[in-house]
């Protein structure tokens, strides 16, 4: 059974899938999908600490040798992304269950917790793979379940940001084929340890740049880099309130991943940022993705909007930490990647559970919320604040040491506009608490309860996990540092 | 001792915890206890460092102690146990929390051995004092908040980004000492500026203070301006530019504080005069001069908290405070007339009085040091101080033309908590020894000698007398109500006319546009369309759009990757 941990993550969740289509009872398929999460959580712990102790593991599909057959692999890079993966959909499917009541269908219960399943399993699929073909499968997977998820919305415009964000996904995907297609061309060989030993061979190819300009050109599109960011607000507003916690917290996440992957697993570090002028794209389109879309959340209405801004200016950091290109800036990335989820996580959470009482997002129709919902607006607080970079949250570990690696390089003007980004957070959070805080309460607000604890319960523990990992930073700091010693390490 | 690893702040946040749930007299005990344990437990703390934790790579200490920060401390407590006391009374849940979580920030700051603690407890402090001036519930108040917000959370973030090159730079986040040799630190020494409210850097004091409640600005004197003297104290002593920047504080606000009708904003103007004693000796930076900078710091929370207690009991009672309202009030508020004279002898620094036993160490220092210009000034603030605060207070509040207001002491709360403040201004006034006790040097200085006492008479005596001279010929600048234009006009006035004036050219380029967009349309009909709102350079296909970006940048790409 242990040998075969590296796996269960991904199985349990893609065989209890089918098993919900069976069942088809409401509650049980909730209970079914949660055990399954718990389990894959369960599962993503164990590998953690085994790969802590005992370093990277690789599993073998069927026996079959690595370069032939398909290789799992779970090193430090991947294994604390899976636990964020199956932590945030566990975490989400509690609040699931109440939340989607008042959102979807009754009818369509069941089919929403088979494509969340589906859903994860993909995600975690494509972090466990150590083979560049399953990546493109399990992405597959992902996003058609994602589209699924996005188009149960209530509102109908939900079906057209699904269309959309179909097209951007499967142009995305295909670019990502295009790129995993040429490589094997050069190369003969699809697993990913296999190919860094090859590709140098050829690296002067034109099929290889070819190749990485796709891959390259296609992941950005997944992970919604500015200018490429189109689909991603429509997507976000439009899906149920629980899905865009999920998504936020994790789709993205995994999209860095694979870029950090590919970037310094397959091509290299000389080759990516020698070759390419990556280093300043990256650095100008990050920092651009970041004042962009901070602005434009400043001027949205409906909160999840907001928040969908903000997501894809917090893209915009975990790509200046790539572009800076030195240890600390790769570190900066993966310790944001996962404080982005958990603040992300609890804010789109905390969103979830005034759309349950209030029906809708729209800040104009939230005048004094927080004397009504106490709790719920203290999580939107705490996780603001985390989003912001406030110390004692996750966000100032991860800022700090952003701005740390542009102090590395000196160069002061990155650091600066870092800074000043999270300055421009400060006005869309204080344009929210001015709202719910300091405003009287409507008509409409002055009837709302609070949020049943089944949606709270789960966006406090996103919150104190903000809290935690923002004040005992040795797990969270630690393992990423050690993740970007030991990438820059075998360079 | 039980729990020395307990940082001061911790009793304080406990008793806002607590007093959260609790009501009534109950309440009123917890909150009075916080600071009376706290002090009592920091009597018998060691000096040392008790509590370290590592955060990030660095080293966290966030609880330091030594002679430097222990005088802090107790003063603080003292300040606290005073506040509390005097705003008992007051039944305003949000009032009595900020209260309490700002001296609890204070003391954290004060005791934080590293900077990112300080920073974190600096915030804290704009945050919970903001509320005791947005507890006045007025118009006035709230925007007169909101200044004050706006410019302490930037002082934080000055501070923070300091901090960031400071980190870099060395290596080291200890709060120590600093200096102005590099970028970082002239950051910090910013940073700290604003809290202490150097010249130009000044109005948020004046602005915000007299706008808030009554036993509000009484906690507000005696912790922010504090905590900035300690921060300069610990991290840029000997700086010389300090010494400057000191005499200008204490000289420039006394024009202010004579002509101004608000008798609170004649306080907070006097606070700063106070404050530039302190920096002045911080700048000089030998032991005497820290020991006056420090000892002066513990004074003036005493006795500055003393006045603010005797206006704020004058607000309270009348619910007036302007100069040109006020007057005749000995006749029905006799004990606090005495309590505010008491106050107002020990700021002018009259023998026997805890102000002349702090104020004369910097004089000397500045003496001993050769600085005998800055001397000078310092003689002439003294001067001033005795005009504005220690004549006008009490003259205009309570003696001069009768207003025929009569109203009663305040709460018997309110008067015991001046009266304790009014007995350790004495106290420590008739036996320093008590107080040079705990400063961070021993210098063996008494001020109780011939000259000291002979010069300091001479002064206070020709200084009443040329307020009643000037009184008795008409040419005392008469209380008139009026708005003393300070700093601040230039961002409250002329930067928001100067955009005004600039977004109204702006709106002649609206106007032009929209004319050639007139010509335009029946020049040409079908260009212009292209243009309007569904025109083909206006419209949005978020699809199409998308891929046609996708298809630029892979090309963009593909072209770098080949050149």
């Amino acid at each position: 059974m242990l040998a075969h941990l590296p796996v269960l993550h991904v199985i349990i969740p893609m065989m209890a899938a089918p098993a919900c289509l069976i069942l088809r009872r409401r509650d049980l398929v909730w209970f079914v999908a949660l055990a399954a999460t718990l389990m894959s959580f369960a599962v993503s712990i164990g590998l953690l600490l085994q790969v802590l102790e005992s370093g990277p593991i690789s599993y073998e599909f069927g026996g079959w040798e690595a370069p032939w057959g398909i290789e799992y692999r779970i090193d430090l890079l991947n294994a604390p992304l899976l636990l964020l993966v199956s932590g945030i959909s566990a975490v989400a499917l509690f609040a699931a269950r109440k939340s989607i009541e008042a959102e979807i269908p009754k009818d369509r219960h069941a089919l929403f917790y088979i494509a969340w399943l589906l859903c994860m399993a993909g995600l975690l699929g494509i972090l466990a793979t150590g083979d560049a073909f399953n990546v493109f499968v399990f992405l597959e997977i992902s996003s058609l379940s994602a589209y699924t998820l996005i188009a149960l919305g209530k509102n109908r415009k939900a079906l057209w940001a699904s269309y959309q964000y179909l097209i951007a996904g499967t142009i995305g995907a295909t670019f990502i084929l295009i790129g995993i297609g040429l490589m094997y061309m050069m190369t003969g060989t699809l697993n990913m340890a296999d190919l860094s030993e090859r590709l140098p061979e050829v690296s002067s190819s034109r099929t290889v740049f070819t190749a990485f300009a796709f891959f390259i050109v296609g992941v950005c599109l997944k992970l919604a880099l500015f200018p490429l960011h189109v689909w991603l607000p429509n997507a976000y507003a439009y899906a149920p309130s629980v899905v865009t916690a999920f998504l936020a917290a994790t789709a993205t996440k995994v999209a860095v991943y694979i870029l950090i992957r590919f970037k310094y697993g397959i091509f290299g570090f000389d080759f990516a940022f020698s070759s390419l002028p990556l280093q300043s794209i990256f650095l100008t389109l990050g920092l651009a993705g970041i004042f962009v879309a901070s602005i434009a959340a400043i001027f949205q209405d409906n909160l999840k909007k907001l928040l969908a801004y903000s997501s894809v200016a917090q893209i915009g950091y975990l790509i200046v930490g790539l572009g800076l290109a030195n240890e600390t800036g790769l570190m900066a990335t993966l310790l944001h990647m996962l404080n982005h989820g958990l603040m992300k996580g609890a804010l789109f959470l905390a969103l979830a559970a005034i759309v349950y009482r209030l029906g809708e997002a729209k800040l104009s129709e939230m005048h004094g919320l927080a004397s009504r919902m106490p709790w719920t607006m203290a999580a939107f607080l705490i996780g603001g604040l985390s989003l912001i970079g406030v110390p004692l949250t996750v966000g100032f570990v991860s800022k700090w040491y952003l701005v740390t690696a542009a102090l590395e390089h000196d160069w002061w003007p990155v650091a600066g506009l870092i800074l000043l980004g999270s300055v421009v957070s400060v006005i869309y959070v204080w344009k929210v608490v001015e709202v719910v805080y300091f405003k009287a309460a409507n008509e409409r607000t002055a009837e709302v309860r609070e949020a049943p604890l089944s949606i709270l319960a789960p966006t406090w523990v996103l919150v104190a996990a903000n809290l935690y990992f923002g004040i005992n930073t040795e797990l969270t700091v630690g393992i990423t540092r050690m993740a970007a010693v030991s990438i820059f390490g075998g360079l | 001792m039980w729990a020395i690893e307990l940082p001061p702040f911790v009793p304080f946040f406990v008793a806002a915890a607590l007093a959260l749930v609790t009501r009534g007299q109950l309440r009123n005990v917890i909150m009075l206890a916080a600071p009376v344990l706290g002090g009592l437990h920091l009597l018998a703390v060691p000096e040392g460092i008790h509590l370290q934790m590592s955060f990030l790579d660095y080293e966290l200490t966030p609880y330091r102690v030594d002679k430097l920060s222990l005088i802090f401390g107790f003063a603080f407590h003292i300040a606290a146990f005073i506040a509390i006391l005097y705003a008992l009374h007051i039944k305003d849940t949000v009032q009595q929390l900020a209260g309490i979580l700002y001296a609890g920030s204070a003391l954290g700051a004060v005791f934080a051995g590293d900077l990112l603690t300080l920073f974190v407890f600096w915030e804290l402090l704009a945050l919970s004092s903001v509320f005791l001036i947005w507890a006045r519930r007025s118009t006035r108040s709230f925007f007169a908040g909101i200044r004050y917000l706006i410019v302490q959370v930037l002082s934080g973030v000055v501070l923070l980004v300091g901090i960031l090159f400071h980190a870099s730079e060395t290596g080291s986040l200890a709060f120590a000492e600093i200096g102005i040799g590099s970028l970082a630190g002239w950051l910090i020494l910013f940073a700290f500026g604003v809290k202490c409210a150097f010249p130009f850097l000044h109005n948020w004091l004046t602005d915000a203070y007299p706008e808030a409640t009554p036993t509000g600005t009484v906690f507000l004197s005696a912790f922010t301006t504090k905590v900035a003297v300690y921060a300069l104290a610990r991290s840029y002593p000997g700086t010389e530019l300090l010494i400057y920047v000191g005499a200008a504080m204490a000289c420039f606000p006394i024009f202010f504080a004579v002509i101004e009708n608000d008798l609170r904003r004649v306080l907070a103007y006097s606070l700063i005069n106070q404050v530039g004693f302190m920096v002045v000796g911080i700048g000089i930076g030998t032991a005497l001069s820290i020991n006056g900078a420090v000892s002066h710091a513990f004074n003036d929370i005493i006795f500055k908290g003393l006045l603010f207690m005797s206006m704020g009991a004058v607000l309270h009672m009348t619910g007036r405070i302007n100069g040109s309202d006020l007057g005749g009030l000995y006749k029905t508020m006799p004990r606090t007339t005495i309590l505010c004279i008491v106050g107002a002898a020990s700021i002018s620094a009259f023998p026997l009085f805890s102000g002349f036993v702090s104020k004369s160490m910097v004089m000397s220092a500045a003496i001993e040091e050769g600085y005998g210009w800055i001397w000078l000034m310092l003689l002439f603030a003294s001067a001033g101080v005795f005009h504005h605060a220690g004549i006008k207070i009490p003259y205009f509040a309570f003696f001069a033309h009768d207003s025929g207001i009569r109203v009663s002491d305040p709460p018997l709360n309110m008067q015991l908590a001046m009266f304790i403040a009014a007995v350790l201004c004495v106290t420590i006034g008739v036996n320093p020894s008590i107080l040079y006790a705990l400063l961070p040097y021993d210098t063996g200085y008494s001020p109780y000698d011939a000259t000291h006492v002979l010069a300091q008479t001479q002064l206070l005596f020709f200084s009443a007398l040329a307020f009643v001279w000037l009184n008795r010929r008409g040419l005392y600048p008469p209380e008139l109500r009026s708005t003393n234009l300070d700093v601040d006009w230039v961002y409250r006035r002329l930067v928001p006319t100067a955009l005004q004036r600039l977004f109204a050219r702006l709106n002649v380029i609206t106007e032009l546009n929209k004319t050639l967009a007139a010509k335009l349309s029946t020049l040409s009909p079908l260009v212009a369309r292209q243009f309007s709102a569904e025109g083909i350079f206006a419209s949005t296909h978020p699809v199409g759009a998308m891929v046609k970006t996708v298809t630029v940048l892979l090309a963009l790409y593909l072209v770098l990757s080949f050149v």
